[in-house]
């Protein structure tokens, strides 16, 4: 093919014979030291320093006393927090699905009452609702207590737990929506041209291709549910944010801080990366 | 001189009592709350609340700029054709959007008042320092607003094609001007949006400073239920402000939307 167009090129612009054969790429000179280089040079040398300087001051603030007593509580903490937020998680999961049905409802007032309930819980502060629920309901207690609720909304641990996941309920309720919404009607007749029923429909074809969808805006609902789950440190809950603001508080040592955004960072990145790969691996088929 | 100044003064502290939406004579406190708990004046906790109102209004209105310059000074870092510019600009986002805004608020609030006070102890004078809160809850809500906004304005300047620059080029305009004049208003457009989304999460963020005490609804809704021992009313009525303020600021973005859009055809 590219034999015929070179030499009907040559024939008909007669002018030089042959092609000018391929040549090697010029050699690359030294770059030049721009300003971009020399800020990014300097952005990464504060970096560096800020580093070093965080590495430093947790060796020479190293005590190993502190240590042995806050080493042990920080991990409890930890767990606390991923034991609130992988809870939260499937529970609002759970309430999630019917919401996001319930606001898809043809019905209208049940669509008005779940549209409501996700611009409540959208619109106000999570520590604004922590706070309704762990103070506010305490003044009903003598009508708790009737109902044998009271042992669950004394406990700031449960009043965290509840609030974190009606929240990421309302969230989740809304991505799970925008996915299924996002499959093209299509893929609806086509399951009905086959003569597959809604519910098989829902549960074979709709639903696989809404969770491809839905999955990297789930992966940010976690992560932001992680990162907000240090609110219930306010109301007494001993997740890590509160173990670091109770060893902050007998030592007033800036490490306790430090260690807390270590263990944040390191929860966060590792949950990016293994959204990643469950993404990449996922959707695989999709790749050309 | 002096007195004219007053006199203006006066008259706009006229017209904020006019038009105050809290205890104004129209206001909701003075029309609803009288005589119970949320009037306003030293009876009730209207003017606390309206006052808590105007922190979080003015918390969020002072982070905004703050956080749009930088966030967008770091996506422009983060597309630059340099790498260690790219990965300088990449750590910035990666550590202030994987922590919890909490902490990134403590480690500014507590870490400046140690710095402050380990330079001056250098210095030789040895004093507690207290830094304002407002301005280490300023910073510390930009500082995580920038790293949410740089993404946003990332995926923007992604979506101007390259031929836009190379216009500006032919045109023999000079970078920042064909930055400023040609893609920084379509940038507006395409990331108004994702900008919308991050202000309402701003607004939502700003609950954090009362924690550190500032005076904002939070805060003066948590002394209220101290005082007058009625949790569930009060905390329900921050929740109500909050949603108020969202509501009123999905009105206005509409607008901005409108406008930012109106060069497009009408369809």
């Amino acid at each position: 093919m590219s034999d015929t167009i070179q030499s009907g090129s040559a024939t008909t612009m007669s002018l030089s014979g042959d092609l000018i054969p391929p040549r090697p790429a010029p050699a690359v000179l030294d770059r030049p030291l721009t300003g971009a280089r020399v800020l990014g040079i300097g952005l990464i040398g504060l970096w560096l320093l800020l580093a070093i300087g965080l590495v430093s001051m947790v060796i020479t603030g190293w005590d190993e006393e502190k240590f042995v007593r806050y080493g042990p509580r920080y991990l409890h903490g930890l767990w606390t927090t991923i034991s609130l937020v992988g809870i939260s998680v499937v529970l609002g999961a759970v309430i999630g699905l019917p919401l996001a049905f319930a606001r898809m409802s043809k019905n209208r007032i049940i669509a008005a009452f779940a549209y409501a309930y996700v611009y409540i819980f959208r619109g106000t502060p999570l520590l604004a609702q922590l706070f309704l629920i762990y103070y506010g309901l305490g003044m009903f207690r003598p009508q708790l207590e009737s109902v044998d609720l009271w042992w669950f909304f004394r406990e700031a641990w449960y009043c965290g737990l509840f609030s974190m996941t009606i929240n990421t309920a309302a969230y989740q309720a809304e991505i799970l929506r925008g996915a299924i919404e996002s499959i093209p009607k299509g893929q609806h007749e086509g399951a009905a041209s086959l003569g597959l029923s809604k519910r098989v429909a829902f549960r074979k074809i709709i639903l696989p291709q809404a969770m491809i969808v839905a999955l990297r805006p789930y992966g940010n609902e976690i992560i932001l549910l992680i990162k907000g789950s240090a609110v219930v440190s306010i109301v007494t809950v001993y997740d890590l944010m509160g173990e670091t603001r109770y060893a902050f508080s007998r030592t007033f040592d800036y490490q306790t801080y430090l260690w807390a955004a270590i263990f944040y960072l390191a929860m966060v990145e590792a949950l990016r990366h293994l959204w990643a790969y469950i993404e990449r691996r996922l959707t695989r088929h999709l790749k050309r | 001189m002096g007195g004219s100044f007053s006199a203006l003064d006066g008259v706009l502290t006229w017209i904020m009592t006019i038009f105050d939406p809290f205890c104004g004579p129209a206001g909701i406190f003075t029309w609803l709350g009288g005589g119970t708990l949320l009037a306003c004046g030293d009876t009730g906790w209207g003017d606390e609340l309206a006052a808590g109102v105007k922190v979080t209004v003015a918390v969020a209105i002072c982070t905004l700029p703050i956080g749009l310059l930088i966030g967008f000074v770091v996506a422009l870092g983060q597309q630059a054709e340099d790498r260690l510019l790219r990965i300088a600009a990449g750590i910035y986002t990666t550590i202030f959007r994987g922590m919890p805004e909490l902490l990134t608020l403590f480690i500014i609030y507590y870490g400046a008042q140690i710095l402050i006070q380990s330079v001056l102890a250098k210095l030789g004078y040895d004093e507690r320092i207290e830094i304002n809160a407002f301005v280490a809850g300023m910073i510390a809500l930009s500082v995580v607003f920038s790293a949410y906004c740089s993404e946003v304005l990332l995926s923007a300047f992604r979506a101007i094609p390259k031929g836009q620059y190379e216009a500006g080029d032919s045109l023999g305009m000079r970078r920042w001007r064909t930055m400023l004049l040609i893609v920084v208003p379509q940038l507006v457009k395409i990331a108004l949006p994702g900008l919308s989304n991050l202000w309402m999460i701003l607004l939502k963020d700003t609950s954090y400073v009362s924690i550190i005490g500032l005076a904002d609804i939070l805060r003066q809704t948590g002394i209220a239920v101290r005082v007058t021992k009625e949790p569930f009313l009060f905390y329900t009525l921050a929740c109500v402000l909050y949603l108020g303020l969202a509501m009123l600021s999905s009105i206005g973005l509409a607008y901005i939307e409108r406008w930012a859009s109106r060069s497009e055809a009408a369809r």
